[in-house]
C-alpha cells in the first residue's frame, strides 16, 4: 500500500514532465513554422519577381521601363502611364473612402445606437466578403453608366469609375480596424475628456480620433494595400487603355491590370517586364509600409 | 501580387489536377473559339462520358498552355507564328468571320475598311465623318493575346514598325476589354462604341448589331465568297504526343455531326468552306 501510494504520484509527475517538455517543443516548433510561412512566402516571390524581372530592366533600361510612356509589346515597355494610373486610383480611392469609413468606425464605436449598429456592422463586413468581381460588374452597370450621364462623356469607363469602386472596396478593411483601435482605448480617455466639460464630440475628435491614431494609420496602410492590389474590379470600369489618362475622365491601365491582362500569354522580354512592373508593384508596397512604421514610431517616443 | 500567385499556383498544380483523371480532356485558348467548342464539349460529354474542360483565355495564352503541358488542346482562332509550330498539329476545324459591331441604337450600318482603319489609328474620332450623328466614337479593342485582334490587325494593315519589331497600330487610348463577352457588354451599354468580335457569338437578342464593310453584309455566305474580306480560321491545336483521349475528341469534332453543330452555332464548317 505504501510502496503503491509513494511510486504512483512520481511516476504521474515523471510522465507529465516527459509529456510537457514534448508538448511544449511541438508548439515552439509550430509556432516557428507558421511564422515562417509568410516570410518565406515573400522572400520566394520576391527572389522569383526580380529574377523574373530584371532582364526586362537590363534591356529595356530601368528609367525607359519606368518612366517610358510607350507600352507596345514587344517593342517598347513603358509603364510609367500605368503606374500614374495605380497612383491616381489608389489615393482617389482613400481621399473618397478613408474619411467614410472613419467616420463610420466613431459612429459604430461612439455613437451608433445598438440596433443600428446591429445593422451597420454586418453590412459592412459583409461588404468585405464580396468578391471583387462582383465589384466590377456593379461598377460596370452601375457606375459607368452614371459616370456617363453625369459628366456628359461618351464612355464611362474611366479613372474616376475604379476609384468609386475602390473606395468602396476599402470601406470594410478601414472602418473594422479603425473601429477595433478606438474600442480598445481605455476609457479614462473618455472619461477624462468629458469630465473636464468637453463635448462628446469635441472629445472624440481631439482625444479619441488623436490617440488611435496608430490604429487608424495601419487600417488606411491596409486599405491602400487593398487599393493597389485591386485587379479584377479595375479591368472591368476602367478601360485598361495603355495610354497616359490626361483627367480622371478617361480611361487608364494600372500596374495590376497590365499583368493580369497580358501574363497568361506573354513570353520572353515581354514576360520579363510583366514581372518588372511586379517588382515596381513591391517597391511601392514596401515604401508605404516602411512610412507607416516611420510615422508609428515617430510617434511612440 | 495576387495574380502572379495565383497565376503560379495554376502553374504548379493544374497538370497534377488534369493528370489524375484520364476521362478529362481539357483545352484552353481563344474565347471566339470556346464558344462553340463549350457546346461540343458539352454534347461530347452526354454521348461518351467523357469531361471536356474548356477555358477561354486568347489565342496566345492557349498556344502557351499546350506548349507548357497544361492543357492538352489549344484554341486559336489565328494562323500560328513558325515559331510557335514547332512539335505542334494543328487541325482547322471552322471558319469565322470578324463582326464590325456597334450598338443597336447607332444609325450606321456600314463603313468602310479604310474607316475602321482609321477609327482605330483614332483619325476619325466622330460618328458625323462616317455617315451617323454628330457622337464621339468609342473604339473598344481585345487585349494583346487576342487571335481575333491579330487577324483584324492583319487584315487591316493596323501594324507599324518600332524598333525593328512588328507591333500593333491600333491607338493606345482604344479601350480594352478582354474576351468577347467582356466587349460585347461594352458595346450593348454603350450608345457611341464600336468593336470587332467573333462573328459567331452575334446574336440578335443582345444590343449589338453586326455593320456591312465595303458595302457586303458579314454573313457566312459572303465569307465562302471571299467578298466579306475580314474572316479567319478556327484552329485546335496539340502536340504531336498527346493522349488518346485528345485525339478522340479531335476526330469527334470533324465528324459530320459535330461539324452540324458548329453550322447551327453560326459559323462555318470545314464542308461548307470547301464549296
Amino acid at each position: 500500500m505504501n510502496i503503491g501510494n509513494k511510486s504512483i504520484p512520481q511516476t504521474a509527475q515523471s510522465i507529465s514532465t516527459k509529456k510537457q517538455d514534448w508538448v511544449g517543443m511541438f508548439f515552439h516548433f509550430l509556432f516557428i513554422c507558421s511564422a515562417l510561412v509568410g516570410v518565406i512566402s515573400l522572400a520566394t516571390i520576391a527572389w522569383f519577381l526580380f529574377s523574373e524581372g530584371l532582364p526586362a530592366f537590363r534591356q529595356a533600361g530601368v528609367i525607359d521601363l519606368v518612366f517610358g510612356n510607350e507600352w507596345l509589346p514587344p517593342a517598347l515597355f513603358g509603364i510609367f502611364p500605368m503606374i500614374v494610373a495605380s497612383l491616381a486610383s489608389t489615393i482617389g480611392a482613400v481621399v473618397i473612402g478613408v474619411p467614410i469609413a472613419l467616420l463610420t468606425a466613431v459612429f459604430l464605436a461612439e455613437l451608433a445606437p445598438q440596433w443600428l449598429a446591429n445593422i451597420v456592422r454586418p453590412a459592412v463586413e459583409l461588404l468585405a466578403g464580396i468578391p471583387s468581381v462582383v465589384y466590377g460588374f456593379f461598377g460596370l452597370v452601375i457606375i459607368v453608366p452614371a459616370i456617363e450621364v453625369i459628366f456628359n462623356i461618351p464612355a464611362g469607363n474611366t479613372v474616376l469609375a475604379g476609384i468609386i469602386v475602390l473606395a468602396i472596396m476599402i470601406l470594410p478593411t478601414v472602418i473594422t480596424i479603425s473601429e477595433t483601435s478606438l474600442r480598445a482605448l481605455p476609457p479614462v480617455y473618455k472619461e477624462g475628456a468629458l469630465a473636464l466639460g468637453a463635448s462628446h464630440i469635441y472629445s472624440i475628435f481631439k482625444v479619441l480620433i488623436p490617440a488611435a491614431k496608430s490604429g487608424i494609420l495601419t487600417a488606411i496602410a491596409l486599405g491602400i494595400a487593398r487599393a493597389l492590389g485591386e485587379t479584377m474590379a479595375i479591368i472591368m470600369v476602367m478601360g485598361n487603355a495603355p495610354a497616359m489618362p490626361g483627367s480622371l475622365l478617361e480611361p487608364a491601365r494600372t500596374l495590376t491590370a497590365n499583368i493580369a491582362m497580358e501574363m497568361s500569354y506573354a513570353t520572353g522580354i515581354h514576360a520579363s517586364a510583366l514581372y518588372a512592373t511586379g517588382i515596381v508593384l513591391l517597391v511601392f508596397i514596401v515604401i508605404l509600409n516602411a512610412a507607416i512604421l516611420y510615422i508609428n514610431k515617430k510617434r511612440a517616443y | 501580387m495576387k495574380k502572379v500567385i495565383g497565376l503560379l499556383a495554376a502553374i504548379v498544380l493544374s497538370p497534377l489536377s488534369f493528370a489524375s483523371s484520364e476521362t478529362t480532356v481539357t483545352i484552353a485558348g481563344s474565347t471566339s473559339v470556346s464558344h462553340v467548342l463549350e457546346v461540343l464539349g458539352e454534347t461530347y460529354q452526354k454521348k461518351t462520358g467523357i469531361d471536356v474542360e474548356v477555358q477561354g483565355m486568347g489565342s496566345s495564352a492557349g498556344i502557351v498552355a499546350v506548349k507548357n503541358g497544361i492543357t492538352m488542346l489549344g484554341m486559336s482562332s489565328r494562323e500560328l507564328a513558325i515559331d510557335e509550330l514547332t512539335d505542334m498539329n494543328t487541325t482547322v476545324i471552322a471558319h469565322d468571320g470578324i463582326a464590325i459591331v456597334i450598338n443597336k441604337s447607332n444609325p450606321v450600318d456600314n463603313l468602310s475598311r479604310e474607316e475602321i482603319k482609321k477609327i482605330y489609328r483614332q483619325e476619325i474620332t466622330n460618328w458625323k465623318e462616317v455617315g451617323g450623328e454628330d457622337k464621339p466614337i468609342i473604339a473598344v479593342t481585345r487585349d494583346v493575346s487576342s487571335g481575333t485582334r491579330e487577324e483584324f490587325e492583319k487584315i487591316l494593315g493596323l501594324k507599324r514598325i518600332v524598333n525593328n519589331i512588328e507591333v500593333s497600330d491600333i491607338s493606345q487610348r482604344t479601350l480594352v476589354g478582354n474576351g468577347n463577352g467582356m466587349v460585347k457588354t461594352l458595346v450593348a451599354n454603350n450608345i457611341y462604341a464600336l468593336a470587332y468580335i467573333s462573328l459567331g457569338s452575334v446574336d440578335n437578342e443582345l444590343l449589338v448589331k453586326a455593320l456591312s464593310v465595303d458595302g457586303i453584309e458579314a454573313t457566312n455566305e459572303h465569307i465562302f465568297s471571299g467578298d466579306y474580306k475580314l474572316a479567319r480560321p478556327f484552329i485546335v491545336l496539340y502536340k504531336k504526343n498527346v493522349a488518346q483521349p485528345a485525339l478522340d475528341f479531335i476526330n469527334y469534332i470533324m465528324s459530320d455531326e459535330a461539324q452540324k453543330i458548329i453550322e447551327d452555332q453560326g459559323y462555318i464548317s470545314i464542308a461548307q468552306s470547301h464549296n
